[in-house]
């Protein structure tokens, strides 16, 4: 029996519905292809940057290490005896001096010399590089490249190293190493954490406990949600004109030390940090307002009720009670900072410096920095250390992050218990 | 007996008094980046090479010759901006559906922290993706005739997966906050979760989702790093998002970043540029916050 309903026969009605599922299914699949995309477009930027960490690079040598130790290609395979032998005879005997007057040979270490022997006689030059995809399918043609260039030999060479964390900056990437620029990072960081730590907690501290819902304090927050999106590369012209410009004086060091590192110009460590503190101050405010607001109204009233003051409260009560979410939301700011380039690059850090950063008024660069520097240039092998860098600083940020992370944990955990 | 109703003190005093001076330095760096932005600006409008009109209006950006016509760089700014959009709205909010409307808690385990770790990646990184993956990827497909090493297609697209967790992030919120009842109002009508999802949660959601893509095209506007490596050094006025292009943001970094000396035109440039670009994100900001305070009275 057909039955002709308000939406049409039985037929009709069981094709819509038909449709509609139809309709439906299409829709979850284009959402869970979405999905899919966005996790696929993480694992390319990590794939994309572990590719270029690994691989074949080919080299040629200006003279080759056999014709010193015979039966070598490289330096590394030489015994101690032949890299004294190799750098006392070899080396030029202005540059010979040079290195002696700085440490006697024989009292280097075998790292040492071999990188002095391979800066001064062997002098290796990257001619190409290849990622670790391409070393991998590629071999025929990487080989009939170094048929083409008489003399080169290829290397597989891992561009992440203790070497490489370990050594200053240089202009040749096979010696270049991020030693300098983690060292400004971490400086920077300290100051950041230094100054944003405590004006942001102390600032949220009075907007969730004091403030009372008037107009000031409704603009004070409106104010610090802005501030939280405000573009960083802002903080960098602000940290410019007041930092670098206006209070030279104190940040290069001058007015407190009477001298200064004068070509620094107050493109110091103390300015960047303080640039950072307060690109990040606002996170740190808005971190600790959720922190606070987390600690239930029990607890603040029953500290009133033995008759606590409010700073008693807060300081005894409130503040131990939070202090594992608030430390957990500034390790994420901080590791926001750890990233920033922008406002760094416009206060105008170091392009290229090997000096370590000593104190407060050094001259610094960072990892970011560093990484910009080096992508920045066309030629392979700087890609390839800029990838390296990229690890580095991606594993900073992981260790940042996964002790965040515990810290997390142990809330959860405290929190069952109670 | 003693009086145990002790009045306030002084001292009592000194802890709030000392906590609203910390929260009022936001106000201070507020006002600290418009006085300094404006005041530079100043000094680079009083220049007799400068003027107000020719700076918006002008098609060419060449210090070198006194031109300054901000156009060039705002175009390209719009062009990274509107493809990063184009990239993140659908990606991100088909993302924020199928987090709140399809996966199952298990799922959403997972795919949260991918997300964090995806928006917890310095933008520098994004920018060596963009030129060491994306650009050659552009150029596989279009070939290399068409598309230049440096475009603003390539530092756009990667700008949108950089956008892309914060859209879906927030998305997701605003989708969440949209009440129960009225989800389960339309399953009672027979609606499919498809036809729940498009007709009933995302108008509900709709001032939520706005707030959402202000706040990321914000984002998009500010992003420095992605066009500093990737979508060339040189202004140029161009629609084709295959050719270099500069930014004002990857303007102020290539200048900032060389030797320029104070007091100078380029140096008063990147102030005014950078007052532009206040000006733009912050009002994107303001707008975003309200509507979405608005949306929260809507529901609470």
């Amino acid at each position: 029996m057909r039955k002709t309903t308000l939406f049409g026969s039985q037929t009709e009605i069981e094709l819509a519905i038909k449709q509609r599922k139809q309709k439906g299914f299409v829709g979850q699949v284009i959402f869970i292809a979405a999905t899919i995309l966005a996790v696929l477009f993480l694992m390319l930027l990590l794939l994309s940057v572990l590719d270029s960490v690994f691989g074949y690079m080919v080299v040629r040598n200006e003279i080759e290490p056999s014709k010193f130790v015979p039966g070598t290609n490289f330096t590394q395979e030489f015994s101690r005896e032949d890299l004294e032998r190799v750098a006392e005879e070899h080396l030029s005997s202005g540059i010979l001096r040079r290195v002696i007057h700085e440490k006697p040979i024989s009292d280097r270490s075998d790292k040492d010399l071999i990188h002095i022997i391979d800066q001064y006689i062997i002098k290796p030059k990257v001619l190409r590089t290849w990622g670790l995809w391409d070393s991998v399918t590629k071999q025929e043609a990487i080989e009939a490249f170094v048929q083409e260039n008489e003399g080169a030999q290829m290397v597989f060479r891992s561009w992440i190293s203790p070497s490489f964390i370990t050594s200053d900056q240089s202009a040749d990437p096979l010696q270049a190493g991020i030693r300098t620029a983690l060292l400004g990072s971490l400086w920077i960081i300290l100051i950041t954490f230094l100054v944003a730590f405590p004006i942001g907690v102390g600032a949220a501290i009075y907007l969730e406990e004091y403030a009372q819902d008037n107009r000031l304090n409704r603009i004070l927050q409106l104010n610090i949600f802005n501030l939280s999106a405000v573009p960083s590369i802002i903080y960098g012209l602000l940290g410019l004109a007041v930092f670098v410009r206006a209070m030279e004086p104190i940040t290069s060091g001058s007015m407190l030390l009477g001298f200064s590192d004068n070509t620094a110009n107050g493109r110091t460590i103390l300015s960047g940090g303080l640039t950072l503190a307060l690109l990040v101050l606002p996170i740190i405010i808005i971190n600790t307002q959720e922190a606070l607001k987390a600690i239930p109204d029990s607890l603040r009233m029953s500290a009133f009720g033995v008759g606590a003051t409010k700073w008693q409260t807060i300081w005894y009560h409130v503040l131990p009670a939070s202090i594992d979410r608030i430390l957990t939301g500034t390790i994420l700011a901080l590791s926001r900072a750890l990233g920033e380039t922008a406002p760094l690059v416009v206060i105008g850090a170091s392009t290229f410096i090997s000096v370590d950063p000593t104190g407060i008024f050094s001259k610094f660069t960072t990892l970011p920095i560093q990484i910009y520097q080096w992508s920045a240039r066309p030629q392979g092998a700087y890609r390839n250390i800029a990838a390296a860098a990229i690890v580095s600083l991606l594993i900073l940020l992981l260790v940042m992050n996964s002790a965040a992370i515990h810290m997390r944990n142990k809330i959860t955990k405290k929190k069952r218990l109670l | 007996m003693a009086n145990i109703r002790r009045k306030p003190t002084i001292t009592s005093y000194v802890p709030g008094t000392i906590l609203f001076l910390f929260a009022l330095i936001s106000i201070i760096i507020t006002i600290g980046i418009a006085v300094i932005l404006i005041r530079e600006s100043y000094l680079f409008f009083n220049d007799p090479e400068v003027d107000l009109w020719g700076f918006l209006t002008g098609k060419q950006w060449q210090p070198m010759i006194n031109k300054f016509g901000i156009l060039p760089l705002l175009n390209a700014t719009f062009t990274t901006s509107i493809i990063a959009m184009m990239l993140g709205i659908p990606v991100g909010l088909c993302v924020a559906v199928y987090l709140s409307e399809y996966a199952s808690d298990k799922t959403r385990a997972i795919l949260k922290p991918v997300l964090e770790v995806l928006a917890g990646i310095p933008t520098i990184v994004y920018g060596y993706f963009a030129l060491t993956f994306m650009t050659p990827m552009l150029r596989g497909i279009f070939g290399e005739g068409v598309v230049e090493i440096y475009n603003t297609a390539s530092a756009g697209l990667v700008i949108g997966i950089l956008v892309l967790p914060m859209i879906a992030t927030m998305a997701e919120d605003a989708i969440g906050s949209v009440p129960k009842e009225l989800r389960l109002a339309a399953y009672a009508l027979g609606g499919t979760k498809l036809e729940t999802t498009f007709k009933v949660i995302i108008p509900a959601a709709l001032s939520g989702l706005s707030a959402t893509f202000l706040l990321s095209l914000s984002r998009a506007i500010g992003e420095t790093m992605i066009v500093a490596l990737a979508a060339g050094a040189g202004p140029k006025l161009t629609a084709n998002p295959f050719e270099a292009a500069e930014t004002i943001t990857g303007y102020i970094v290539r200048i900032s970043g060389g030797d320029v000396s104070y007091n100078s035109v380029d140096y008063n440039s990147i102030f005014a540029l950078g007052l532009v670009l206040f000006v733009i994100t912050f009002t994107l900001n303001l707008v975003s916050r309200k509507i979405s305070q608005k949306f929260h009275q809507e529901y609470d």
